[in-house]
């Protein structure tokens, strides 16, 4: 029997669940869900036979990393750095542009330097152990992302040459191979440096990495503690001293250094060969690293740990003038003898690889491979991108590689009920397909309260997203109505300048009126202000109410005038004329007369054109109240008539 | 959702030294889940912190200072709610709270304004549908009085020692009835009341007169949503909006109180007695003439990208809290 999935999308997830779709009878599956469950369970009424289909509904999200609360600092600044690249001065040009840029970088990697120091005291403060593994593995895959964006802003952004190259390189093999620091701390605060037995070691880790000071520093203690072979130390040390490294400034050119260097090796060549340390194998060793002897730091595979240390070991004993187009074949050959065909390369060492080949496409693929998220080549692709290092790499949907990828890390954000408001930038930065998205996605983000609704408003009516605005608004003056919170209702029909809407709150203030005799909100009608303006019916209820109000106020002849006013000008509704002309009533049957003859002739006319609207099978069905009311009306017409005309036609003073 | 409520330290306040250019982080102490969002909080006393909730609950926090802890002190579960029970569970948003040792007032979406004491259960006054639109924010006015904003635009007065569910008085602004979203009393003088509006626009009202704003300030570009006088300092203002600024506004300044080491000696009596005179009569917030009275403008945030959603002031701290999920302590502020 096969099985079946079916699915429904919703806003950043999508529901899962088992089917035999098609088959008639059998149990329909139970999903527990809301709305879309029930979509669900329409497809699934019709179930097979036999076993009855399992009753789990699956949740798929398609971005987990989004919710572990510690990167969110990381999501939260690197937007901060993200938006301060795309803002900052591109007229900058050469060395200040490259500055700018590696300051960038520094940048993105402290902040995630930053997130490993948060994730692993959490790692270490906690006491559940599978969040510990879980952290832990996190502190891991932090580090390995800043290994890899250290390496790409030295051989990319920095774009490094021959000599300053190899002392970047030294700098990240320090920074980033730390087994061995606990090791050196040990053997640094013990009390007799020079007898622990990991002494030797240390030394040797010092000299793999280049730290020359340190190796005599400690090596001096050891000559202090060993008169004998004083003058086997103070050669080495001699050495050591002299060692020409590659200078960062223009103190010497290439050619000087290697010149120099040439020199010292054929020194160091000669003292080897003249058994001066034969009789201290640990100092033999460190000679032949010195020398560049293959054999020999390979041999020290333990302190160096990783095949990359090992490669810039190499490089600094023996080619120091090292360019980076050649890096790619020593990297290649060291990975090679370090690994020795005992173990395969891992997705780190194909990534590093690969950056030492400067194929900087391969980096980004094989990095996307690797992360669960997008986060980190979306942000490095953005700032190669700015180094102007990416050739338009057309994808075939259009857009270049930048772009999609800020694109999918952008709309990983948008599933998340607070980080998507980072997600808005990134959009706005990606020039062909970045408003399209933010369209679709906007829309989606769920509106629980009204402030977030504001900020969404905002944020929407800042890029000119006219159909958005109005279909927020929308939502969220239905919503307002319902609750009966007509005054929200309105507020928001204002911002979306929604005349439509507006009617209709007006018509249920006039429908609350006609069932209750007065009105509720006055606090509201009475304060409408112009946008009493933005439709007829609004107009209509705001000028009704003050006429209510003048009648109250006694204002009598202005109210009358008001009255007329709001009929000859088409202001009311035909449907409300038989309410206003009921409402005139008393002010006709006031002892003073208040409606001139012309006010009386246009009621008359009012009242007819009512009425003769009316077909005959109308008037066979009003009930009586309201022939009543058309006789009263047209009596009291009648009567004011009269009065105003005697009033009229008689002369003053008498 | 995972919102909680923090108290931070941040170091010895007074301790503003040569050598204290870098302070510090502020330290987390305690933390307590929140169900909901946080719309507003203010502290009731030395220990109790009352928090509106967007679920339209009430809570009151007590922080334990003796083993740095939190714990739920009182709660009024349906402070704030919609009639229809289908469309929100009911829950309306209480989007403002005020406290006046015991009492505390809340406000909320669904126009309710409820006056809570600290020790009593049920509320011992609720109007219900005190406006037909949202009620923004609330402060009190004078002991019995408070002040409301809503998003109609509408700055009303509210008297809680008469009986009847109407405002005393209701102003609104000119033109357009741009919903307002903050408001703040000056802390000396009654009278003088500022409120933000949605169009980023500051609004400083006289109440004993007019049913107008006194002024109108042209301020940030999006909404405003907070509005704070300094408490002891109220020529100092501070506002904070969704564009990302956080303005001070300073009408302390004044070409002649510039002092310069020509000022010396006996001249500085002739020169307080000139200062109070002048702040006694009139507050240069109701000035009507921007150029009489000189009003120093800064914005203290100098790369803006989110949102500043909420500041506190006191002394010489200034603290908010940005959409990037950010909190910046600012311990030198009138300096």
């Amino acid at each position: 029997s096969a099985k079946q999935l079916c699915f429904a999308w919703g806003p950043a997830e999508v529901l899962v669940c088992e089917t035999l779709f098609g088959r008639r009878g059998g149990s329909p599956s139970r999903a527990r869900a809301g709305r879309a469950g029930r979509a669900l369970t329409r497809c699934v009424a019709g179930t097979g036979e036999g076993e009855p289909s399992s009753s789990r509904l699956f949740v798929v999200r398609k971005d987990q990393d989004i919710y572990i609360q510690t990167l969110r600092k990381l999501f939260n600044e690197s937007h901060g750095i993200f938006i301060g690249l795309q803002r900052s001065e591109e007229e900058l040009a050469g060395k200040s542009r490259k500055a700018q840029l590696v300051q960038v970088s520094k940048n993105y990697r402290s902040v995630i330097r930053a997130c490993m120091e948060d994730m692993h005291q959490a790692a270490i403060s906690t006491r559940d152990p599978a969040l510990h593994s879980q952290y832990s593995t996190q502190v891991s895959i932090l580090s390995a992302m800043e290994l890899i964006w250290n390496l790409c802003e030295i051989l990319f952004v920095e774009a490094a040459a021959a000599g300053p190259l190899l002392l970047r390189l030294l700098d990240w093999v320090r920074l980033h191979v730390c087994d061995v620091d606990n090791m050196v701390r040990e053997v640094l605060s013990s009390e007799n440096p020079s007898k622990h037995e990991l002494f030797w070691n240390v030394v040797d880790v010092f000299v793999l990495q280049g730290r020359m000071d340190e190796a005599r520093h400690l090596l001096s203690k050891e000559a202090s503690a060993n008169p004998a072979s004083v003058n086997m130390y103070k050669i080495l040390d001699d050495l050591m001293k002299k060692m020409p490294v590659p200078s960062l400034g223009n103190t010497q050119t290439l050619t000087e250094m290697e010149l120099k260097w040439q020199h010292w090796h054929e020194e160091c060549q000669r003292y080897l060969q003249d058994g001066t340390f034969a009789s201290n194998s640990h100092m033999e060793s460190i000679c032949k690293i010195l020398l560049g002897d293959e054999d020999a730091i390979l041999d020290k595979k333990e302190l160096m740990t990783t095949w990359y240390h090992f490669l810039v070991t190499r490089l600094l004993y023996s080619h120091p003038t090292v360019k980076p187009m050649e890096l790619r074949f020593y990297a290649q050959a060291c990975m090679d003898l370090f690994l020795g065909g005992e173990s395969s390369p891992e997705p780190l060492d194909t990534i590093l690889m690969a950056a030492f080949e400067f194929e900087m496409h391969q980096v980004i693929k094989e990095c996307s491979i690797a992360l669960s998220n997008w986060w980190f080549v979306a942000h490095l692709t953005d700032l190669l991108d700015h180094c102007k290092l990416l050739q338009s790499h057309n994808l075939y949907f259009g857009s270049n590689m930048r772009e999609f990828l800020l694109l999918e890390y952008a709309s990983g954000l948008f599933s998340h009920h607070s980080l998507w408001q980072l997600g808005v930038d990134y959009f706005d930065h990606c020039p062909e397909y970045g408003r399209v998205y933010l369209e679709l996605h906007i829309e989606r983000i769920p509106l629980n309260t009204e402030q977030k609704a504001l900020k969404v408003l905002r944020i929407c009516e800042q890029r000119q997203m006219h159909e958005q605005v109005r279909s927020i608004c929308k939502i969220m003056a239905m919503k307002a109505l319902r609750n009966n919170r007509l005054g929200s209702a309105l507020s928001w029909s204002i911002r979306a300048k929604d005349a439509a809407f507006a009617t209709l709150i007006s018509d249920r203030f006039l429908k609350d009126y006609c069932e209750r005799g007065c009105f509720s909100d006055l606090d509201l009608i009475d304060n409408l202000g112009p946008s009493m303006l933005l439709s007829d019916r609004l107009t209509f209820l705001g000028k009704y109410r003050e006429f209510h109000r003048l009648y109250g106020e006694k204002r009598f002849s202005e109210a009358a005038k008001l009255l007329l006013m709001l009929m000859t000008a088409h202001i009311a509704p035909c449907s409300f004329w038989m309410t206003l002309l009921t409402d005139a009533l008393p002010l006709l049957e006031q002892k003073e007369v208040i409606f001139s003859a012309e006010q009386t002739y246009e009621l008359m006319r009012c009242l007819e054109d009512l009425t003769a609207g009316k077909s005959d099978k109308q008037k066979f069905q009003d009930d009586d109240v309201e022939t009543m009311k058309v006789e009263m009306l047209r009596l009291a017409l009648a009567r004011n008539l009269a009065r105003v005309i005697v009033k009229e036609g008689t002369l003053e003073g008498s | 959702q995972d919102n909680r409520i923090s108290i931070w330290s941040v170091g010895d306040v007074g301790n503003v030294g040569l050598n204290s250019e870098y302070q510090g982080e502020p330290q987390l102490l305690c933390d307590i889940r929140h169900n909901g969002d946080v719309m507003d909080m203010q502290f009731l006393d030395q220990e109790r912190i009352v928090v509106a909730s967007s679920t339209g609950t009430v809570t009151v926090f007590r922080h334990h200072q003796n083993n740095q802890t939190l714990s739920v002190n009182q709660r009024w579960e349906k402070a704030h709610y919609h009639v229809d029970q289908d469309t929100s569970c009911g829950g309306a948003a209480c989007t403002g709270v005020v406290c006046n040792n015991p009492e505390i007032v809340t406000v909320g979406e669904d126009g309710r304004i409820n006056l809570f004491r600290a020790d009593q259960k049920d509320a011992v006054r609720t109007i219900d549908n005190a406006d037909s639109s949202t009620l923004h924010a609330v402060t009190f006015l004078r002991t019995t009085e408070i002040l409301t904003v809503n998003s109609i635009g509408q700055l009303k007065i509210w008297d809680f020692r008469q009986q009847r569910n109407e405002p005393s008085q209701i102003f609104s602004l000119t033109g357009d009835r741009v919903p307002l979203h903050c408001v703040d009393r000056h802390p000396n003088q009654q009278h003088i009341v500022a409120t933000g509006g949605q169009d980023g626009m500051l609004s400083v009202w006289d109440i004993r007169q007019g049913t107008m704003p006194v002024s109108l300030l042209n301020a940030h570009e999006a909404e405003m949503w907070e509005v704070h006088f300094h408490p002891s300092n109220p020529d100092h203002l501070f506002t904070c909006s969704e564009d990302g600024s956080l303005w001070h506004w300073d009408t302390s300044t004044d070409i002649s109180e510039k002092p310069s080491f020509l000022h010396q000696g006996g001249r500085s009596t002739t020169y307080f007695s000139h200062n109070t005179i002048n702040q006694s009569v009139v507050s240069a917030w109701l000035s009507n003439d921007p150029t009489k009275d000189r009003m120093e403008i800064t914005n203290l945030i100098p790369n803006q990208t989110l949102s500043v959603n909420s500041l506190d002031v006191l002394g010489p701290c200034l603290v908010y809290g940005t959409d990037a999920e950010a909190i910046y302590v600012n311990r030198q502020l009138l300096a």
